[in-house]
Formats: C-alpha cells, sequence, structure tokens
C-alpha cells in the first residue's frame, strides 16, 4: 500500500526535491490523509457467522455467505497542521465516524494511509469504556489509564479533571446514577486532560448545558492555543462556525466541499433542503441554525 | 508495514512528537518489537480493570465478595458428593484435598478459556472507541481468573492444615506446575478470543468442551493409578497435555513428592507451544476485530 501512496505523491509533484518535501509533511503536518477508504464488510446472514452454520454448510457455496461491502469512506485525502481545528458536516451514514475511527487507528483503512503526529486521544461515543456499575472514580482512573497514562499520571491530574467537569459531589457515586449531561462532562474533562496532540471529538458537545458548552469550547481553545489539532463531527452547525478553522463535508463517503466553516455550512444547510435565513440578512446567522437543530442550542453563544 | 514508525530523521520533528503511520493492513503480525511494549504499558490499566470488574460483579448480593470463597468450596462439596457416590465411598483419608488442588486449579484453567473468549465480544464499545492493543483484553480476564483463583489457594491450605497432611520442598514443585497450566491456558485462551469473534456460538460449545476435558484430566482421579492401567484410557490420558501438569501438582502438594521430570518437561512443552501459538493466531487477526464487531 506504501508504494500505492507513494506513487501519488509522485504523480503531483515532479521534481523530486518536492518528494522530500511531501515526505517533510509527513511529520510537520498533524494529520495526513492520504486517499483513504474504507470498507466494511458484513455478512448478508448473521446466522452465518456461527460454527454450526460452518459445519452444516461445508463445502456448499451457500448464498448466506455471501459478503456484503459497505464503502464508509470512499478516496478522501486531507491535510490538517498542528493547532488548527477541522470540522466535519454530513448526513448521517457519510462515513464522518467512520474516517474519525481510522484516524484514531481503530479502523484499519482498506488502501490508503493516514499519518498522524502526535498522542492521539478520541472522544467517540459517549461513555467510552465507562461501565456504569462502577463508580465516577473508577470510570475515570480506568479511561486515563487505557489511554496509556501511568497510575501516578492519572493521580496527579484526577483532581483537575473532576473539577474542570464540577463532580466532585458525584464522583463516588455509580456512573448509572449520573445523567447523561454529567456522562457527557466527565467522558469531555478525561479526554482533554489527556493532554493530546491530536483530539478527535464525535458529536460529544450536544448533551451539554450553555454552561458546560461555553467551557468545553474554552477548553477546546486553550488546547488550539498550546498548538493541539482538534477534529470535530458534529450536526451542531453552530457550534463548527464557532469553533474550526477549516470544515469539511461530507457525503456518502466522499469530500464534496471543504473551505472556510461559514461557507461550507451555508452550501450544506442548502443541501439538506433546508431555506437560507431570508428574515434578516446575515445579521444574526446563528438563529437560523437554532431552526434547522434545536440541539444545538444557540444560547451557549449569547448567554454568557 | 508497521503501526509505529520511528522517525528516520529527528530534525524534522517537534521534539517527541509520537508519530503513527496507519496503512491497509487487516491481518499480519505486527512487530512484536512495538506490540509488546506498548501492552506492557497498559498493565496497570490491566489491574485496575480487573479489580474494578470483579469488585462489580459481587456487588450487589447478600453474601458480596464472601463469594469468593463459598463458590470453590461448595464446588468442592458437589464433586466430593459424586465422587462419594460414585466408589462406594472407599477412597483415600486425603481424597478431598487431592479433590480440592485438581478442581480448583482446573477451574482455573477453565475460567480462563470461557473469559477469554467472551473477552473480544464483551468490549465491542472499548474495541470500537479505544486503540488498546487488543491483547489486553483477553489478559485482563485471565488476570480475573487468578484473582478469583487466590481465595481457592486459601481454602486448599485449610483444608490442608485440617488434614494434618505434610509440608515439605517438594511442595515448591506446584509453582512451575501451576505457571504451565497458567501459561497453557492463556495461550489457549487467546484461541478462543480469537475464535468467537468468527463463530458466535463458540461459547456455547466451549463448557461442554471443558467438562469433558476435566473428566479426562486427573481432577477425580490420580494420574498415577489411571496410568498404570492398559487400554484405551491410558493412552487418551497421555496424550492430554493437562495431565503431566495437575498430575505434577497434586504429586507436589498433596503429597508432598517431587513429580516425574519427564511430566514437568512435557507439560512445559505443550505451555510453551500453546502461548506462541495462541499469540501469534490473535495478534495476526486483531485488526481486523473492530471490522468483525
Amino acid at each position: 500500500m506504501s508504494s500505492l501512496s507513494a506513487s501519488d505523491l509522485t504523480a503531483v509533484s515532479a521534481a523530486p526535491q518536492d518528494a522530500d518535501a511531501q515526505l517533510d509533511d509527513d511529520y510537520r503536518l498533524a494529520i495526513r490523509i492520504k486517499d483513504v477508504r474504507v470498507d466494511y464488510r458484513t455478512i448478508v446472514n448473521p446466522r452465518a457467522n456461527t460454527l454450526r452454520h460452518t459445519v452444516t454448510n461445508f463445502g456448499r457455496k451457500s448464498k448466506d455467505r455471501k459478503v456484503r461491502m459497505i464503502h464508509a469512506v470512499k478516496g478522501v485525502t486531507l491535510d490538517v497542521p498542528h493547532g488548527k481545528v477541522l470540522g466535519i458536516i454530513g448526513a448521517n451514514g457519510a462515513g464522518k465516524s467512520t474516517l474519525m475511527r481510522a484516524i484514531a487507528g481503530i479502523l484499519p483503512p482498506s488502501s490508503g494511509e493516514i499519518v498522524v503526529n502526535g498522542r492521539i486521544s478520541t472522544l467517540l461515543a459517549l461513555g467510552v469504556g465507562f461501565n456504569g456499575q462502577l463508580s465516577g472514580r473508577d470510570n475515570v482512573v480506568l479511561g486515563s489509564l487505557a489511554a496509556g497514562l501511568t497510575r501516578r499520571q492519572v493521580d496527579e491530574r484526577f483532581e483537575q479533571i473532576t473539577q474542570w467537569a464540577e463532580l466532585e459531589h458525584a464522583i463516588d457515586l455509580p456512573m448509572k446514577a449520573y445523567s447523561s449531561g454529567m456522562y457527557g462532562r466527565l467522558a469531555f474533562a478525561v479526554s482533554t486532560h489527556l493532554e493530546p496532540d491530536v483530539l478527535l471529538i464525535d458529536e460529544a458537545l450536544s448533551t451539554g448545558d450553555a454552561h458546560f458548552r461555553r467551557k468545553s469550547y474554552e477548553k477546546m481553545q486553550e488546547l488550539v492555543g498550546q498548538a493541539r489539532t482538534i477534529v470535530i463531527v458534529s450536526h451542531g452547525l453552530a457550534a463548527i462556525k464557532e469553533m474550526c478553522d477549516d470544515c469539511i463535508w461530507m457525503h456518502q463517503g466522499e469530500i464534496v466541499r471543504q473551505g472556510k466553516p461559514d461557507e461550507v455550512a451555508d452550501e450544506y444547510l442548502e443541501f439538506q433542503g433546508v431555506p437560507r435565513p431570508k428574515r434578516k440578512e446575515n445579521a444574526e446567522d446563528e438563529t437560523a441554525d437554532d431552526d434547522v437543530d434545536p440541539l444545538d442550542d444557540a444560547m451557549s453563544m449569547e448567554d454568557i | 508495514m508497521l503501526d509505529t514508525t520511528s522517525p528516520p530523521r529527528a530534525a524534522a520533528v517537534p521534539a517527541g512528537l509520537e508519530h503513527h503511520v496507519f496503512r491497509s493492513r487487516r491481518t499480519g503480525v505486527p512487530r512484536l518489537r512495538t506490540y509488546l511494549p506498548e501492552l506492557w504499558q497498559r498493565r496497570e490499566f490491566v489491574y485496575e480493570l480487573a479489580r474494578c470488574t470483579l469488585r462489580g460483579q459481587n456487588y450487589t448480593n447478600v453474601f458480596g465478595q464472601l463469594w469468593l470463597v463459598l463458590n470453590p468450596l461448595l464446588m468442592g462439596l458437589v464433586y466430593y458428593v459424586l465422587a462419594d457416590i460414585l466408589s462406594n465411598g472407599k477412597h483415600a483419608a486425603n481424597y478431598f484435598s487431592m479433590l480440592l488442588a485438581g478442581l480448583f486449579l482446573y477451574t482455573f484453567f477453565s475460567s480462563i478459556l470461557s473469559q477469554s473468549a467472551g473477552s473480544i465480544i464483551g468490549s465491542s464499545r472499548l474495541i470500537l472507541n479505544s486503540r488498546l492493543p487488543r491483547m489486553v483484553l483477553p489478559v485482563t480476564q485471565m488476570v480475573i481468573a487468578f484473582m478469583r483463583f487466590l481465595p481457592c489457594l486459601v481454602v486448599f491450605l485449610v483444608v490442608h492444615e485440617l488434614q494434618h497432611l505434610q509440608w515439605g520442598l517438594a511442595a515448591l514443585y506446584a509453582i512451575p506446575a501451576f505457571l504451565e497450566v497458567a501459561v497453557f491456558g492463556a495461550g489457549l485462551g487467546l484461541v478462543c478470543a480469537t475464535l468467537q469473534v468468527y463463530f458466535r456460538d463458540f461459547s456455547n460449545f466451549l463448557p461442554y468442551l471443558t467438562r469433558i476435558w476435566m473428566f479426562m484430566s486427573p481432577v477425580l482421579w490420580e494420574l498415577q493409578t489411571q496410568l498404570s492401567k492398559p487400554g484405551l484410557k491410558a493412552d487418551v490420558i497421555a496424550i492430554n497435555p493437562l495431565a503431566p501438569m495437575i498430575g505434577s501438582w497434586g504429586d507436589a502438594l498433596v503429597y508432598n513428592v517431587s513429580p516425574r521430570p519427564a511430566w514437568m518437561l512435557e507439560g512445559a512443552a505443550w505451555a510453551v507451544a500453546a502461548i506462541v501459538i495462541g499469540t501469534l493466531v490473535f495478534i495476526r487477526r486483531e485488526r481486523e476485530f473492530s471490522v468483525r464487531l
């Protein structure tokens, strides 16, 4: 596969020293995604996944055995420099989460190559590695250790994490007693306090209230200020517009548009069949998003 | 084709940044020199997860953590009654110790297999959301099995004392015998974990498999006496990898005699073979787990 990406590179750059520069980019940029495809194979009949089925259909070319390929990401190429915030928007099933998992190194790409420079921290589905039976304290410790911290590092950061999540009073309760907002707060606090160089956030901002949302924006700004890189997947276009330097719109596994968050988001809205705001011309764009997505509360922008 | 390559030119890299390259490679053995240290780095996670899981399991019932001791005792009683009826009450005075020693070790072994089998499927969220070396999950289950085994050992020592059995230096041979069973079980456990991903009904077969295997191992009977009998049964027992390991364990702990060197060597060979094969099978496939779940 490396040969594939190498030929890609030489196709772009004619002179050999340019190829050298490309190699430098592999170390200079935070994230490089080179013509990445991710395919899932799903077996049409779920029962084909059993021993019984294998034994009873041994030697036969069963139709059930057929796999359906799902091309979740089809040839995405993308560079993200250090200290930038990239937003990814798109309809359901556009391949956003799959791309995030590929960047995190969880899903192997089917072809192409992904280069990431720096410690990766993920906040993918809420409650990663979180066990509801256990207390918040245990979960914070487990989550941080799973990310590769040592016990001592966890102890050092524990206070910070609970304070930031404002959960000092509830940290010894079992997590199943938490509200979804508390869950989200703790998960966000853990993933941002791991000192990641590259932070991947998938739809994690939708559960918090206005106060927490403001706080998480500030935390992300703080990370960006330290030249750390953030990739956000969100349906909350207001959040994308406020946070991101760059934005891509994915549709059916491909990048449709890349550019300024405002422009890309507006185009995306139009594509989704949402009329552009006509009432007040570009005076308060935020309210338009409010109509679109009630979850994406614009309060956070004005209230605080 | 590596997961994480070390930078060839340090000058281009900002100080101390990790460099990851993810390429298309669903199967194939990753470089062990990067994989094993990464696994070792998560040892505290393994310990903590095992501790928390164990604590969480008996949280809600009346006896709580007492079950860790009650379980092996009751199990020992059940098999004692069974063996007592089958043998018309004729057995050696220290039969109960013998039975418990074998039973506890075998339970440790079979719970490694069954818990490892469920380890990947049972942690699908963890697999889909984090980039742990996947081997962390079955290893955690093995550690849990070991933590459950420790109270069994205490029960055994009490019975050992009550039956006025002798202690001696030869009892130390129990340690290598135990290690052989643990390593052998770990190797098979890794295979079970992989199989379960591909065949979801594997864990339905497993309890029957381990039950039969127990009856073929020197748990309810003694290795020495059965091997001397002629016929097919002795041959089957002779090729059972667990037979020399559990046989040595019982000889050392209960009778305080050094086991035969041939048994120890045979057990060690099986253990090494199992762990090498198990590890290779597992890490060859582990990148595919996230797509298969």
